[in-house]
């Protein structure tokens, strides 16, 4: 039934530390030390179906997610160096038809127990149910129910929620005083909530949708090589007589029909959401904060561009390397105690220390504002107030969870 | 007796009143978004003439006899010698790729500088124009300083989060401090008997014990009405007898007056916005702080503490040193 699940081995501690060292006068912890070094595991189960994108520049990478990780652990070796710590990554590709619980023992039985995790927020959940003693790092799955009703003791949410990035981009759009959205998605389970995610910020910050439409997908291929004659005459007549609005605001998470709407609408007003305007984690244009440090780093070594998810992958396993060196530790054990504590934080290239909501373990962060060419904004808005921290004004907030970590 | 660390063009201080009034000091400022760096007359307290240099310029200093500029031209992976008196860039230094910040031995030479994006600190002969030596360092070096003997050398790494310990001698590393989030500047005492290394995201100053190698004290920032996350410590500052440290807090837009003898913060000093490093003239009289977003340094009368002015100069301004010409 299940596939054997290959297993592809990333040791990155000796082999960085003599890169390095080439044709440096090198000193650092003398070697018998670095022999005994401590071993901190990382483990990742890796959604490798393909994934679809319809500008062909958004074609997604087959090591996308994977290569921010191999970065990352660089960067924990380069830190472990002086801490007498290696980092090892270990990566089990896992497809739809895959059992979860075997991928998760692939892990357990070699001693991984730190483990980010790119899988649906189904399977996400069984991985979590099936045991206890491990923590997961969610870097892909963008679900509010996971941080909700379906909250685990036992996962990190390192990606943003749906809720934080819709929010994100509603105060930028208020903030510009663009307060009139329609609201355009798509017909999957994940742009109703994307959607929802979209009417909730609406409210919550003080803009008004006027006319929501549903782009049905249909199927068949992306961009094909006469398929823009066909867009040109359909997404017109898709958003012909809508009412006076500011902005069109897209929720499609499969990439169906967003990218193509920016100067194909009837009326001339800008784009948002799924395309034109995004709210993203991360984006290769992101320079601020030595953000163009891990970019080049980033292109040196995998030879294309960092997206969201390689940044949602490096930011878990950094955390992991933080709270190793903090707790001067590789025990799991210890390393979980860290991040989980009151104090810990992370640097992200994000403007300031991001932090864990120690009710439902969301990771706060920033939310960039991407135009696909340059960062526009970065939220939160200025004027978006919190008694606590201004982060918390995106997404779900402590007195309106229904999380009970268990 | 030694006097000088980091900002090492104090190395010439005592020489360098006696001989010449304050009213002549010129400052000389990087401005990281123009490729430029302004020449401030500080008589005049007005910007004079605005050079082009290299791409991306960020540290900047000056030779001990005051006659050549450094200025670390990020992207275009060198650093360039500038002649103080015709502002002309008379020659490069092989800095190494992404060269951001560096700082001068206190005997004059060598250059120890910190290499961005590779993870190492480079040391140049200045006079040789050579590389003698890079030295494998923690993830984005960053600060540098050297102790007033000379003898050690630390470099912070922004996010390996460490302070590492330098021998000059051997050129190795002899230990590395965890620091708070995001280290930045570091400063030793004129007495050398505390490094103090600023934490960007932590908000931290951290205060090492150079000769045990650890944290002593963990200073922290406190500013009425703004949120912790806005305060962010760059650089550091001493004044002479080591009575007082300045440190510069970022987009707190204030510089924190601190008392060293209990750690205690004094005063914050309202200058321009997102302030960075900071000079002291050759007489102490006045600390010049600059402030990348509202493109201006701002003046300290250090007797007073008291904002007398600011000046004008390019956009994003990262690094100032002073000359008493």
């Amino acid at each position: 039934m299940t596939r054997p699940t290959p297993l592809r081995h990333e040791r990155f501690g000796r082999r960085v530390l003599i890169a390095t060292a080439a044709g440096a006068a090198f000193a650092t912890i003398p070697r018998a030390a670095r022999a005994e070094a401590d071993t901190v595991r990382v483990g990742y189960i890796r959604w490798t179906e393909p994934r679809s994108a319809i500008s062909l520049l958004d074609r997604p990478p087959q090591d996308i997610g994977l290569a921010g990780a191999k970065l990352a652990t660089r960067d924990n070796d380069t830190t472990g160096r002086f801490m007498n710590q290696q980092f090892e990554l270990l990566e089990v590709p896992f497809r739809a038809d895959d059992d979860p619980v075997t991928a998760l023992a692939t892990l357990t039985g070699n001693g991984f127990t730190l483990i980010l995790v790119d899988v649906p927020a189904d399977r996400l959940l069984t991985l979590a149910g099936a045991d206890k003693g491990v923590l997961l790092f969610n870097v892909g799955a963008p679900d509010d129910a996971l941080r909700q009703q379906a909250c685990r003791d036992n996962v990190i949410h390192v990606a943003p929620s749906r809720s934080m990035l819709a929010d994100a981009l509603a105060q930028y759009l208020v903030w510009k005083k663009w307060s009139r959205w329609v609201l355009a998605h798509g017909s999957h389970s994940e742009d109703a909530l994307l959607a929802d995610s979209y009417r909730r910020a609406a409210k919550r910050f003080g803009a008004r949708i006027v006319k929501e439409l549903e782009f049905k997908d249909t199927g068949g291929a992306r961009q094909t090589d006469s398929g823009v004659v066909q867009t040109q005459q359909q997404l017109p007549v898709f958003t012909q007589g809508l009412p006076d609005h500011d902005v069109l605001v897209a929720a499609d998470e499969n990439g169906v029909f967003a990218d193509y709407l920016p100067y194909r609408t009837w009326d001339a007003r800008p784009v948002a959401g799924s395309a034109g305007l995004r709210p993203v984690s991360w984006d290769p244009s992101s320079e601020s904060w030595g953000g163009t440090q891990l970019q080049d780093r980033f292109i040196r070594m995998a030879h294309r561009r960092m997206t969201e998810l390689d940044m949602q992958a490096w930011t878990a396993c950094r955390m992991i390397g933080e709270a190793a060196s903090r707790s001067a530790s590789a025990d799991p054990a210890k390393i979980t105690q860290e991040i989980k504590g009151a104090d810990f934080g992370v640097a992200a290239y994000k403007g300031q220390r991001l932090t864990l909501r120690d009710w439902d373990w969301q990771l706060r962060q920033p939310i960039l504002l991407s135009d696909g060419r340059n960062i526009v904004s970065v939220s939160p808005q200025p004027g978006f107030l919190h008694q606590v921290t201004q982060l918390d004004t995106l997404g779900i907030d402590r007195p309106e969870s229904r999380c009970r970590l268990r | 007796m030694r006097r000088r660390s980091h900002a090492w063009q104090f190395a010439g201080l005592l020489l360098a009143t006696m001989s010449s009034p304050a009213s002549a000091d010129t400052a000389y400022v990087t401005n990281e978004r123009d490729n430029t760096m302004s020449v401030v007359d500080l008589e005049q307290m007005k910007t004079v003439k605005t050079v082009s240099v290299g791409q991306r310029p960020r540290g900047i200093t000056m030779t001990s006899d005051f006659s050549k500029i450094l200025v670390c031209a990020s992207d275009d992976d060198t650093i360039q010698v500038i002649d103080a008196d015709t502002l002309r860039i008379v020659g490069n230094l092989p800095s190494g790729p992404d060269p951001e910040t560096f700082v001068l031995h206190v005997s004059g030479n060598p250059l120890y500088v910190s290499n961005e994006d590779d993870n190492i600190v480079t040391v140049i002969d200045v006079p040789a124009r050579k590389v003698i030596a890079q030295i494998p360092t923690g993830v984005e070096p960053e600060g540098m300083a050297v102790s007033p003997d000379g003898q050690t050398i630390v470099n912070t790494s922004e996010t390996t989060n460490m302070a590492h310990f330098l021998d000059y001698k051997s050129r190795k590393m002899v230990a590395g401090v965890l620091v708070d989030a995001r280290p930045r500047g570091a400063m030793f005492k004129h007495d050398g008997s505390e490094v103090w290394v600023s934490a960007e995201l932590g908000g931290t100053v951290s205060v090492i014990d150079p000769a045990q190698h650890v944290v002593t004290h963990r200073i922290s920032f406190d500013v009425q009405g703004l949120r912790a996350e806005t305060i962010q410590p760059v650089g550091i500052q001493f004044n002479r007898d080591d009575s007082t440290a300045f440190v510069a807090l970022g987009p707190a837009n204030r510089v924190a007056v601190i008392d060293t003898k209990n750690y205690k913060v004094k005063k914050y000093l309202l200058v321009g916005q997102r302030v960075w490093q900071m000079a002291f003239t050759p007489d102490q009289k006045y600390l010049l702080t600059t402030n990348r977003l509202s493109n201006d340094i701002s003046v300290i009368d250090v007797a007073s503490l008291n904002v007398v002015k600011s000046i004008q100069v390019g956009r994003l301004p990262w690094g100032v040193v002073v000359s008493p010409k």
